[in-house]
């Protein structure tokens, strides 16, 4: 963000491209021509994203990536704390992803929360006659024996799209007969390339069956926002509403952490849509902006350097109230967030660190590692796209090593040659940069920790890191005989 | 355009206090349990997954074999990160990557650019494919794919590539177990008989089962008696490797050389009636040796019947160590008995295990209340109609036959009982209840370390009662006033 532009002793365009070449040595020939383009030194002076991204996944190459029912359940629609979300289709895909994002819900749960796994648990009978009238027998169901649901999902699984099922029908048809929104959401895993097409499928469906039918029955103001792109893992909306709230917005909606689908359905009548995860929900803020013509703006809540731009940033969009506000909590908030850095700098400075998430973090938390005097020297992501490039290149020093979908062989090969001190990334690679001594921290679930956005999160962060890499279990690892 | 299912915009309208106190307690009386009891099609909380996830588990137990996915690659994401979370250890598997164009003109090009590039980066000794929902809907023909793949030289000439149908729309991951093993013992063993050669050895066969403290346990057993043995997918150090610097790719698994000599074993035997019936019927039929299937040792009785199996097998008799042993586990439990006596259990599991727990309920003088299967068969409602009959102590006990979590929770809060068995799946229905949730099952993302612990053989009763009598115990400290807090329990 700054312009300047960061360097990394040892690491040049020439070192990182050598290092590419090696590792893609031991494809065969077609998988290193797929693979190619998406490997590439970093060039933040560019501004512009220097691999191919949101591709076919290389079949047999160990990619971290999962599918477009992914997207829907676990990340859009999954979090919407009020709504019953039915995995239609077998009853692998809900049973996996039955509360392992950590996107945490208030209410009670099985009564106006809904932390559960539903599913119409296809069997071969419905492969073969279909399942269109299990799914309304089971709506039915759900509403009787969920009543206060404000609503329901059905996400198909692949299964679902390959016999031709008419879930829109049913879902229409059971809408009016039950009179709750029914959302069909045609998701199936295969479709796309990734979790990505499942983000917006979703957006998608809720542009087509929900926003707009709701409107707040209290009176608009100025300071009337909503939080977009905010999934509540570990807590973090639970530490970035209260954020916004005392610099003196209303957050009327938060999508999707945490999330009311009422609320959600009436977000059109808002001012600002504050977007964090843009990957995965700026469809629906461009939705809002053209058609309510609802303003939206990036903001980043990881470490108190992105956090003070980012209210600096949100504050110029209003007046002289809301700007002191601003000055106000960031002069309330930054004295702690200085004795945290004083407190664990002294322990982290200089250790660097490789990351490879979703489709956000691996740029979103560079400032974070950065407040505590780290260095980031490689990134990459599972599913984004180009524009997300387009805003990592400034983030990262120059001539890092950038992945886009990057196999297990590859994150190895790299990990060998820049030997990091901390690796941060997902579940299926952290055992085995455990296994060879390396700290590791999950950025997709915090590591069960969290939350890591926001002036309160960012203690936990720092703690967490620190832990992670100065645990004097990593000494042990060498056996002495 | 928005509002696509032309319903009437309404005011927001959030959920009152009021309302949520009124159905919170309807969700715990009787008339609601008889509505979701009546449920026909709605599936809330189940307790079991798919076949492909037990398939990879299944692959991982023999040497040098990378799992391969066949379908749509979310799936794949989705076996390695349950198993990753469960044991906290790494487990690597390839898939496919299917997507439209697969569903159109099938699997093929995939499979084949997916073997190619698999044994190229992870070197396996073996690739065993299984499949996710979308190649079984279209109707991929696996095994002509794979003999193509052969024939381009997509696929090493030395490199066994067997492969099991495993549709997420039928069974569970218990049955995906089953076939993949079934498809990895007739590859391996295939040409391999040989008429009059015995190995001496025991082929042994635990099923799906995410302990791998049950594995060095057994091992453990048969090192006792000196009965040499072929572990059939041993997943022990797969799951449980050292950490010592190095990330092995293929840490362990059955030798390949020895999985395709156990058709000349001595005697083949597994302790999953239920969970390898394909396996186990096949093996009737091929291989050498006498063949066994008989209960996990879970509890004195099975684990006695075990031993005894074993002695008679290799004409050896049980271990002095393994009787002192036995002995040993019994003092546990008449030292702890009180703790448990009379005690009103929940349990649900695989149905193996849940045979196990009831077993060892029973002998505990614990009662086994509500018995509940997610996926299991007339023959097991059977054999726990019949323990639960055979017992004082199972009175009361009923069985629940293909019943999800939500079933569970309508049982445990309109008939409560003491404590709960099951996995981390269970937890919300034990909060509700107010109960202590015994995380013995498959998976366990909640608490470390479990799957190190045994539950079979004597140790494993040992590892029981421990747990669930101090668990008692804790709960009378926790819940005890100032005057009944007191220094002896």
């Amino acid at each position: 963000m700054s312009g300047t532009v960061k360097k990394v002793d040892g690491i040049t365009k020439e070192s990182t491209q050598a290092m590419i070449d090696r590792t893609l040595e031991a494809y065969p020939e077609k998988g290193r021509k797929k693979r190619a383009p998406h490997l590439a030194p970093n060039d933040p002076a560019s501004g512009s994203a220097c691999v191919r991204s949101n591709r076919k996944t290389v079949p047999g190459v160990m990619s971290a990536r999962g599918c477009a029912y992914a997207g829907a359940k676990g990340v859009v629609w999954g979090p919407i704390r009020d709504m019953v979300h039915v995995s239609h289709g077998p009853v692998g895909c809900g049973w996996y992803s039955w509360g392992t994002r950590r996107n945490l819900m208030s209410g009670v749960n099985g009564v106006s929360s809904f932390a559960m796994q539903f599913t119409s648990d296809f069997q071969e009978k419905d492969i073969v006659y279909g399942g269109d009238k299990k799914l309304a027998v089971l709506l039915r169901e759900a509403k009787e024996l969920f009543p206060l649901a404000k609503g329901i999902s059905v996400l198909s699984e692949c299964p679902v799209g390959l016999i031709g099922d008419d879930i829109n029908a049913v879902a229409k048809q059971m809408s009016k007969e039950l009179d709750l929104p029914i959302i069909p959401c045609n998701c199936e895993g295969f479709r796309g390339v990734s979790q990505s097409l499942g983000h917006h499928i979703s957006n998608d469906t809720i542009r087509d069956y929900v926003i707009e039918t709701r409107e707040f029955s209290e009176p608009e103001t100025p300071y009337d926002i909503a939080l977009i792109g905010e999934y509540n893992i570990g807590g973090d909306a639970w530490s970035t509403k209260p954020l916004l709230e005392e610099c003196g917005f209303n957050v009327k909606a938060t999508w999707t952490g945490d999330g009311q689908m009422e609320h959600i359905a009436a977000t059109h009548k808002v001012k600002l849509n504050v977007i964090h995860c843009y990957r995965s929900m700026n469809y629906m803020c461009k939705v809002m902006e053209e058609k309510y013509g609802v303003p939206w703006i990036e903001l980043n809540f990881f470490g108190p350097t992105k956090i003070k731009e980012s209210l600096r940033k949100l504050a110029e969009r209003f007046d002289d109230r809301i700007k002191e506000n601003v000055e106000k909590v960031i002069a309330r908030y930054e004295p702690r967030m200085q004795e945290v850095i004083e407190e664990v700098r002294p322990r982290l400075e200089g250790k660097k660190v490789m990351l490879y998430v979703g489709g956000l973090r691996p740029r979103h938390t560079v400032g974070a590692y950065e407040d505590l005097g780290m260095t980031v020297v490689g990134s990459g992501y599972e599913f984004a796209h180009s524009d997300d490039y387009d805003r990592t290149a400034p983030e990262m020093p120059d001539a890092t090593v950038i992945y886009d979908d990057a196999s297990e062989y590859e994150l190895e090969q790299f990990v060998h040659d820049l030997k990091p001190d901390l690796v941060a990334s997902g579940i299926k690679e952290k055992y085995l940069f455990q296994k060879m001594g390396l700290p590791f921290r999950q950025m997709h679930s915090w590591d069960y920790s969290g939350p890591y956005h926001g002036y309160k999160g960012f203690p936990i962060f720092a703690r967490d890191i620190d832990m992670a890499i100065n645990s004097p279990t990593w000494r042990l690892v060498k056996s002495p005989f | 355009m928005a509002n696509n299912l032309g319903l009437t915009v309404k005011p927001v309208c959030d959920i009152t206090p009021e309302e949520e106190r009124r159905v919170r307690a309807w969700i715990d009386t009787p008339e609601y349990k008889e509505k979701n009891f009546a449920r026909q099609a709605l599936v809330v909380n189940p307790a079991h997954a798919c076949q492909p996830l037990g398939a990879e588990l299944c692959a991982h137990g023999f040497e040098g074999t990378l799992p391969f996915v066949h379908g749509s690659q979310g799936c794949a994401s989705y076996y390695r990160s349950t198993l990753n979370r469960h044991f906290r250890e790494p487990a690597p598997a390839v898939c496919s990557a299917m997507s439209e164009d697969g569903a159109v003109f099938g699997g093929q090009n995939n499979l084949h650019e997916g073997l190619e590039n698999a044994c190229a980066l992870y070197k396996p000794k073996m690739v065993a494919v299984f499949t996710s929902c979308m190649p079984e809907i279209i109707g991929d023909d696996l095994s002509a794919f794979i003999k193509n793949a052969r024939q381009k030289g997509l696929l090493p000439k030395d490199v066994p590539s067997p492969y099991a149908n495993t549709p997420s729309f039928n069974g569970s991951h218990v049955h995906g177990y089953d076939a993949m093993l079934a498809a990895i013992l007739e590859t391996l063993t295939e040409g391999r008989k040989v008429e009059g050669r015995c190995t001496g050895k025991l082929n042994f066969i635990a099923g799906f089962d995410a302990n791998t403290g049950n594995y060095r346990e057994y091992k453990r057993i048969f090192e006792a008696f000196g009965i040499p043995y072929t572990f059939l997918a041993d997943i022990s150090e797969s799951f449980d490797s050292p950490l010592d610097g190095t990330y092995r790719l293929y840490p362990g698994g059955t030798p390949l050389e020895e999985a395709a000599d156990s058709i000349n074993g001595k005697a083949t035997l597994s302790v999953a009636p239920y969970a390898t019936t394909r396996t186990f019927t096949w093996v009737k039929e091929s291989y050498s040796g006498e063949h066994v299937s008989m209960p996990m040792p879970m509890g004195i009785g099975k684990t006695d019947a075990f031993l005894l199996k074993l002695s008679e097998l290799f004409d050896k008799p049980v271990p002095a160590a393994l009787k002192a042993e036995r002995g040993r586990a019994v003092d546990a439990m008449t030292d702890s008995h009180q703790y448990i006596h009379g005690k009103r259990f929940a349990v649900y599991g695989d149905s193996d295990y849940l045979v196990g727990y009831v077993s060892f309920l029973l002998e505990m003088g614990a009662k086994p209340v509500h018995v509940l299967c997610s996926k299991g068969s007339k023959k097991l409602e059977k054999e726990l109609d019949g323990l639960l009959g055979a017992s004082p102590y199972g009175k009361e006990g009923k069985v629940y036959m293909n019943k999800d979590l939500w079933h569970l929770r309508s049982l445990l809060v309109t008939d409560p009982v003491d404590a709960l068995i099951g996995d981390t799946h269970g937890k919300f229905a034990a909060r509700d209840a107010k109960v202590p949730l015994f995380r013995f099952g498959f998976p366990i993302f909640d608490r470390v370390n479990r799957h190190r612990y045994p539950l079979v053989g004597y140790q494993g009763v040992i590892n029981m009662v421990t747990e669930i009598c101090n668990k008692f115990i804790d709960l009378k400290d926790d819940t005890s006033d100032d005057r009944s807090f007191e220094m002896m329990r």
